[in-house]
């Protein structure tokens, strides 16, 4: 219900705050419309395309492009690798950060601020790009599974997210596990991994959309066509004046001039799950970079 | 804390760490997988860097590869490209800060500003979007929109303009990069300072309201000077970082014609050592890279410290 006795507000708040919609709504549109464009194009006719009459709108109506895509064997193998990478690497980040991060934060446990210290050393301090390539060809990694899921497992950023979101469940929570005669590990598993639902979500939803959009592990450590990930064959669809000229073989049929409702359509098919998953990361994510940005 | 928990934390790492082993034993236990990871994934490979004073090869290793002192940084610092590749990546940097760090606080001004909460959480969904995006598919669609047939080009046709080749003029690569950054990141980035903004007491808001303050005013003497240790963190952090550009993206954007402007110190160490091979010469720009940005965080916290009474430790 409107009050009646309410004051308006002065002239110039009203202009300023029209003023700041009509950013926002510009803002708006900037971000929006490439997402209205690639889904408008991969729909589209591709001579429409071709003639550069699509721009906002679809004109005429193709499916034919998501055909030639879902169809293609490079396509399939490399989305199923994407999904193994990203299923795999993220329940290994999972369990990697949660067991790092329950005894760290344990204020009984005395070595946890030199654990602590190793980690955080990581923060700041890198081998680099070449060093690291050689360590990883020293294990014999170099273009396997592994090297896609594991390097990037811990890393300490996640842990010390973990850590501060453990710290605040109750104490008394364990202690009366532990009257009960409950080990730690029962403990972590029972009472700390349930309650932790949100932090796992965050953490768990943000390394899965890093693994499934990453493509320059791949491109370092992988030579193999059948291991590789969505986006090294998007990078090959896309980006093919790129200067990387040893891949373009192993596509060619693919990637030899592919039409801009091609191009669109692989970008739309690649990109869908992590935009339905997106809506769930959003509650969560807010909170867990305030908790991420206090200190500590 | 009880008295037998402050003898403890006086005793010695030798031991805490007896004392561990009798009775959290198990937490001993369940850090083992993590430092194993991080050992072999981060540490180990630091152990590498000193392939940079190495004449590295592969067949020897690191055991058998000749030490050759800093003659890599030497070849380093003397390299034509040397002075090209540390001005993109300072200047590539420089623009970052200059327009992707005030972004994010502007938006997150703006959207303060916003009354309805529904239209709000709106525009904070729409900008958070783009965030979500792999760099492939944000370069994809840049080229497919600022290709000769593409859309801006198109636009620029029907103000009788001649086409522009975006990707292969050095003229637009700056712009591009840091438009695009910008358009991928601010909403995200805004979060914090969001965060930042509904910690300030909404009572300062009212008295500043009956003292003839209008909202635009309010932005600078309330909202502003609220959000500053916010600033002061994030800003910190970006200068530390001003050395390490995001080259994922532009090795994807990068060709010959535009290396002049767009080749910074990573993309130059990624095509030494994965095409040419260089090991120990790519180590020592990884290195020199490094130790750079370690050197930038650390003084702009010191900076920060001494005239802002704000750091990051």
């Amino acid at each position: 219900m409107k009050n009646p006795n309410r004051i308006r507000d002065p002239i110039e708040d009203q202009v300023f705050l029209a003023i700041v919609y009509i950013i926002l709504a510009i803002t708006v549109l900037i971000m929006l419309y490439p997402f209205a464009y690639v889904l408008s194009v991969s729909i589209s006719d591709p001579a429409e395309v071709m003639a550069g009459k699509v721009s906002f709108y679809p004109r005429g109506f193709d499916k034919g492009a998501y055909q030639t895509m879902i169809n293609h064997p490079v396509f399939y193998t490399a989305y199923r690798n994407t999904i193994l990478y990203t299923a795999v690497g993220t329940l290994l980040t999972l369990f990697f950060t949660s067991i790092t991060a329950y005894p760290l934060s344990k204020d009984k446990f005395q070595m946890r601020s030199y654990i602590a210290q190793i980690y955080i050393v990581t923060m700041f301090f890198s081998g680099g790009m070449i060093p690291t390539y050689l360590a990883f060809k020293s294990m014999n990694l170099i273009n396997t599974f592994w090297v896609m899921v594991l390097p990037g497992a811990l890393s300490a950023w996640n842990v010390i997210l973990m850590r501060s979101f453990f710290r605040n469940i109750p104490e008394a929570l364990s202690e009366s596990a532990q009257i009960d005669g409950a080990s730690n590990l029962q403990i972590y598993a029972r009472i700390y991994l349930p309650l932790s639902k949100p932090i796992l979500a965050t953490i768990g939803l943000f390394t899965a959309v890093g693994i499934w959009n990453g493509y320059f592990s791949a491109l370092l450590y992988l030579n193999d066509n059948t291991k590789y990930p969505l986006q090294m064959i998007l990078r090959s669809i896309l980006i093919t004046a790129s200067v990387d000229p040893s891949d373009k073989g192993a596509y060619a049929d693919l990637t030899h001039s592919p039409t801009e409702s091609l191009k669109m359509a692989s970008i739309v098919i690649s990109t869908l799950p992590i935009m339905c998953i997106y809506p769930f990361i959003q509650k969560y994510f807010v909170k867990s970079l305030m908790v991420g940005s206090i200190k500590g | 804390m009880s008295t037998t928990t402050r003898k403890i934390s006086k005793m010695s790492f030798y031991s805490k760490f007896l004392y561990d082993w009798k009775c959290n034993r198990s937490f001993l236990m369940m850090s083992i997988p993590g430092l194993i990871i991080i050992a072999l994934f981060a540490y180990y490979p630091m152990v590498g860097v000193l392939t940079a004073f190495q004449d590295y090869s592969l067949f020897k290793g690191m055991g058998g590869s000749e030490w050759i002192g800093f003659d890599n940084f030497r070849r380093f610092f003397a390299d034509p490209n040397f002075y090209r590749i540390v001005k993109n990546t300072f200047l590539l940097g420089l623009y970052n800060l200059l327009w992707s760090f005030p972004a994010p606080i502007v938006l997150a001004l703006l959207i303060n500003e916003m009354v309805h909460p529904r239209i709000k959480r709106f525009v904070q969904t729409a900008t958070y979007l783009p965030y979500f995006i792999s760099v492939v598919v944000i370069v994809g669609i840049m080229k497919s929109m600022f290709s000769d047939t593409g859309i801006v080009n198109d636009m620029l046709a029907t103000v009788d303009a001649s086409p522009i080749q975006f990707f292969n003029e050095s003229g637009f690569f700056r712009s591009m990069y840091i438009g695009s950054d910008i358009w991928q990141g601010v909403g995200y980035s805004s979060i914090l300072y969001l965060a930042a903004i509904s910690g300030i007491d909404t009572e300062m808001y009212d008295a500043a309201k009956i003292d003839g303050c209008s909202r635009f005013k309010q932005i600078f003497l309330i909202t502003l000077p609220s959000m500053r240790p916010t600033i002061i963190t994030l800003f910190i952090l970006a200068v530390g970082s001003i050395v390490s550009v995001g080259f994922e993206k532009i090795l994807l954007m990068y060709s010959p014609a535009t290396y002049d402007v767009a080749d910074v110190i990573s993309t130059y160490v990624y095509r030494k050592g994965m095409f040419d091979q260089d090991y120990g010469f790519s180590s020592a720009i990884g290195l020199f890279n490094s130790v750079v940005s370690i050197i930038f965080l650390l003084s702009a916290n010191f900076f920060s410290k001494k005239f802002l009474d704000e750091g990051l430790w």
